[in-house]
């Protein structure tokens, strides 16, 4: 009895307490609002990504979380008490700086030991706890170096091995990738990812780059302009897609704009049914979805959504390639396929009509 | 690249000052230390170290020369005491009135020196406002004489006309300091108190070995104060020069005096130069 109720427990008490929840937080800088009525809820053990574009207030939620920044309405609670009250040293959070912010003084060592240090623990405690940490990150080498005489990516590691050192609560971590090269950053995303579940802390990551935010995390935060437009694990947020802004921030899409009545929706010459209620509809169809098919083949299958368009532009990606096809009635749409040679002339094309996801439009939005 | 002709044509005005100006003078400093004065008055050009052995047998000298390095010191620290907090507050606190604050701190140097020393004289004076306000008050019956004509008083002048000088390069030391290593510091868990003594002093050091140079160098060859302010017991090594080479007519012996000083200051510009190489990172 006992082993079957203590799972049930468990899920439910971290279903009741997350690790941190932030609660209807809103900030403006003047007359600006950067962050308005923000909740979001941060799990045990979890990777979360807030992605968004510059000036849409992720670094500036990750610098209220840190407590740089206060906000102006709104609260952040740890493990069921305000974390929005103390000050940032008083914080079980640490962050990595998008510049890293090493102290140029300090020697490696110095620097990783900086948190234990000022925390005043005994001297062999700090000694055994840096060299451990340094090896976490494969830098015990460099312990004697100063910042200045290492390189980007190596600064990197030792900016997180200062920050996880600390054994805090709650990792945050402001674009620490956006100085490196491609290559290293992709070599540097598997690291950080697989570092994350090594230690099972809670990170809380911020990019502008969706590819990586789809890598690494468990869940992404799409913030825009100050607000949430989504928040899902990149699989569900890249098939399902709640808005217009998520589907084409989140990978290729083509949006399809049409008109429902009595369960068919009409987009130009397309049309498939859908088991939605009439009026305008929005639909987002990822390139890789629409497939070419020969024209013998053609509209032989009655549940597929078939079609036909002109070649404009062939781009070539490596392994696949995108196409852009121009329909007779003038619609344009992306169409991600096998790379092959040269293609040219009228293709035919067929998706299927759940392919098509509808997604909320996502206005305009200012001031 | 450039012709010769243009080479010579902008090489030539620097190095001709550099030559009259530099060069020239210090030579026959140096040469005048090592000639002497015959007893009619006429300086006589053969070598002799005479003038060094004087510097070093009579005590006045020596006794001047470190009463001078001692004002000196002491404007060093109360300018450095004075000027570190004022600098951290415009470069940490001061916001928008940051620029206000920073004309306060330059404005005082467009005053002619003289004015300020001589406003010293009015305040200091046993009939000056402080100790008309002291006997008024009734904390004391005498006016204090130990205000004016005193060491005390050419170290407060000399403070109060210095500060700027170790101010601003304080000031811009603290500006580089990069506001995320204090943030990273915070984040860290180290209190604003922890912070300022690991990271913000730290960096700051260049600043301060410049502004404390700068204290006293100025200070230990100043003339003026000590002559308005300090009294028999205030002179400075710079006063003896110059009576040396007015009144006394011995330019030999204040050629020697004068070089001595020179190797001093040169040799503290040159350690101070090397240590705040040693503690600047970027």
């Amino acid at each position: 009895m006992a082993t079957t109720t203590e799972p049930v427990v468990t899920s439910a008490k971290s279903g009741l307490q997350p690790l941190l929840a932030i609660r209807n937080v809103a900030k403006s800088f003047g007359k600006n609002p950067v962050l308005r009525d923000i909740s979001l809820q941060i799990a045990e053990g979890e990777f979360l990504t807030i992605l968004g574009e510059s000036g849409s207030g992720k670094t500036t939620l990750l610098r209220i979380i840190a407590g740089f920044e206060s906000a102006n309405s709104g609260e952040i609670l740890m493990e069921g008490e305000r974390l929005d009250l103390l000050p940032p040293y008083r914080r079980r959070v640490n962050t990595v700086f998008q510049h890293y912010a090493l102290f140029p003084h300090l020697t490696v060592e110095e620097n990783v030991g900086y948190g234990l240090r000022v925390a005043k623990l005994p001297k062999d405690e700090i000694a055994a706890r840096v060299s451990e940490a340094l090896a976490m990150v494969k830098m015990t080498a460099f312990a004697r170096s100063k910042p200045g005489k290492i390189s980007g990516g190596q600064q990197q590691r030792i900016a997180l091995a200062r920050a996880l050192i600390n054994r805090p609560r709650l990792l945050l971590l402001d674009e620490p990738l956006s100085a490196l090269d491609a290559n290293l950053r992709r070599q540097m995303q598997m690291e950080l990812k697989s570092l994350q579940r090594e230690v099972g802390i809670s990170f809380v990551f911020v990019t502008h780059d969706q590819e990586e935010a789809m890598v690494m995390s468990d869940r992404i935060a799409l913030l825009r302009m100050g607000e949430l437009e989504q928040v899902a694990s990149p699989r569900e947020i890249y098939s399902h897609p709640a808005t217009a802004y998520s589907a084409q921030f989140i990978g290729h899409t083509n949006l399809l704009r049409g008109e429902i009545k009595s369960g068919v929706v009409r987009c130009k010459s397309l049309s498939w049914r859908v088991g939605l209620p009439d009026g305008p509809a929005l639909f987002s169809l990822r390139p890789e979805n629409i497939r070419i098919v020969p024209s013998a083949t053609a509209g032989s299958d009655i549940n597929l959504v078939t079609f036909h368009g002109k070649i404009r532009h062939q781009a070539f990606h490596g392994a696949t390639e995108l196409l852009q096809i121009v329909c007779a009635d003038g619609l344009t749409l992306s169409v991600r396929t096998a790379a092959r040679e040269n293609r040219q002339g009228e293709l035919h094309l067929e998706f299927f009509p759940t392919d098509a996801v509808p997604v909320r439009e996502s206005p305009e939005k200012r001031g | 690249m450039f012709s010769r002709a243009y080479r010579a044509a902008i090489t030539l005005p620097p190095l001709l000052w550099v030559v009259m100006f530099l060069l020239v003078p210090y030579g026959l400093l140096f040469c005048y230390s090592f000639w002497s004065v015959s007893p009619s008055q006429t300086i006589v050009h053969s070598w002799t170290l005479d003038n060094y052995r004087e510097l070093f047998r009579v005590n006045v000298y020596l006794q001047t020369l470190l009463r001078s390095m001692w004002i000196a010191a002491r404007v060093m620290i109360f300018s450095l005491l004075l000027g570190y907090p004022l600098a951290y507050y415009l470069s940490f606190y001061a916001g928008a009135r940051k620029d206000l604050f920073y004309q306060l701190v330059i404005i005082p140097l467009w005053v002619s020196y003289l004015v300020r020393a001589y406003a010293w004289k009015t305040i200091l004076g046993s009939d000056g406002v402080l100790n008309t306000l002291l006997q008024y008050v009734h904390f004391t019956k005498h006016p204090l004489e130990f205000l004016l004509y005193s060491p005390f008083a050419v170290v407060l002048t000399l403070t109060h006309i210095y500060t700027p000088f170790a101010v601003l390069p304080i000031y811009a030391a603290l500006e580089h300091i990069p506001r995320n290593l204090v943030e990273a510091s915070h984040d860290l868990g180290a209190s604003p108190l922890q912070t300022f003594w690991r990271v913000i002093f730290p960096l700051s050091i260049p600043g301060v070995l410049a502004g404390a140079t700068f204290a006293f160098v100025l200070s230990l060859g100043d003339f003026l104060a000590p002559l308005l302010l300090g009294g028999p017991s205030g002179i400075m090594i710079s006063n003896i020069v110059v009576s040396l080479f007015g009144a006394a007519y011995n330019w030999p012996l204040g050629a020697a005096i004068s070089l001595c000083m020179l190797i001093l200051v040169v040799s503290l510009l040159f350690l101070s130069e090397k240590l705040e190489k040693k503690w600047s990172f970027r």
